[in-house]
């Protein structure tokens, strides 16, 4: 069975890593009580990775947009795949969503983001206390619609390995 | 003496009190428009807050500049960083710790004039109860019936021991804290 190139694949499994730890640590920064060095510093962190999935998959789309996706194997019925493009579209949406409603939700309140604490980005919006709270909680539901989705993704993709035994998960494995 | 040259000179003495009083009366802040903030930067990311409640008062004298006085009493309490969390974090102890040291204040000793509206103000300014000799320019310019000053003052947190203990870290907040203030006031 043909395989993902392997740009594809690099770009899947970094992306990946990046949105497991930056959302790990979302979890842990707001878990903190008070404000603390360690809890400013886990939120530049947390922005810094959002910023490198949004880069990341600016390039991941564009290498798609050029390179597409191997074929399905012929066993696969039609629901499954269009129920596949349908996830893999929400994916896509999400990991390009979700650094943007945190960066706005960042600039909603006041404090501008600063990659890797050396290149100022764009300040797009004012500060914004009314904007702020609204900015937050879509930044988490949109958070919670992904670990849905991505539990999803992972349960599809067990179930091709281990019971349909079709190859579609080495398509894209390391 | 004629009645009318009593009166003149009476009048002219009552005019040039009144006079002589209204240049050294303060300005009266409109304190919506006037502001004063702090800009700093946590992990290089430039933050501005304001404090909501000073007390500004500014006798400018433009006929002889050198003979103004400015000064401003801030409310650190009133800091606002945009969240209540992080506000009640600055009050700490650590930080402005108001409960000690509830006013910050400025105090003009020398006011000179400059070129273009330029006034080369020098003074005291006391945080958290430790008082520095500092000098900053400040722009003096006229927006229809308002004087207004502009001018901002790089300081050094750490000389007025704001962020101790944990908060020492420059390389978390930088030391270099700038005051950006702006009075807009009417004779």
């Amino acid at each position: 069975m043909q395989r993902y190139t392997l740009p594809a694949i690099v770009l899947h499994w970094l992306i990946a890593l990046l949105i497991i730890g930056g959302f790990g640590l979302g979890l842990t920064m707001v878990d903190i009580p008070g404000i603390t060095p360690t809890k400013l510093k886990y939120f530049s962190w947390h922005k810094w990775i959002g910023v490198t999935v949004f880069g990341l998959a600016c390039v991941r789309l564009l290498w798609r947009l050029a390179h597409p996706a191997p074929a399905y194997p012929s066993s696969m019925p039609d629901w499954q795949r269009q129920a596949a493009n349908v996830l893999h579209g929400l994916l896509y949406v999400l990991i390009f969503a979700i650094p943007v409603s945190g960066y706005f939700y960042s600039l909603a309140a006041g404090v501008p983001v600063v990659y890797l604490g050396v290149l100022p980005l764009p300040v797009l919006i004012e500060a914004d206390n009314d904007l702020k709270p609204i900015l937050k909680d879509l930044h988490y539901w949109l958070n919670m619609t992904l670990l849905a989705a991505l539990c999803l993704h992972i349960a599809a993709a067990l179930k091709h390995q281990f019971i349909d035994r079709d190859g579609v998960l080495k398509r894209m494995l390391p | 003496m004629p009645m009318t040259t009593a009166f003149r000179i009476g009048a002219a003495v009552a005019a040039s009190i009144v006079l002589s009083g209204m240049a050294l009366a303060a300005m009266k802040v409109d304190p919506a428009k006037s502001s004063v903030s702090a800009v700093f930067r946590q992990m290089n990311v430039p933050i501005e807050a304001k404090f909501k409640r000073f007390n500004a008062v500014v006798d400018y004298n433009a006929a002889r500049p050198e003979a103004s006085k400015a000064s401003v009493d801030i409310d650190v309490a009133s800091f606002d960083l945009g969240d209540p969390e992080y506000n009640k974090e600055v009050l700490k102890k650590d930080w402005f710790n108001a409960a000690q040291f509830p006013k910050a204040s400025f105090v003009s000793s020398a006011i000179k004039s400059g070129a273009g509206g330029r006034l080369d103000v020098s003074g005291k300014l006391t945080i958290k109860g430790r008082t520095a000799d500092v000098s900053f320019p400040m722009m003096h310019k006229k927006e229809g019936a308002n004087d207004v000053f502009d001018g901002s003052l790089p300081i050094k947190r750490l000389a007025f021991n704001i962020g101790e203990g944990e908060w020492k870290d420059t390389g978390m907040v930088a030391d270099e804290v700038v005051i950006k203030f702006r009075v807009v006031a009417t004779q």
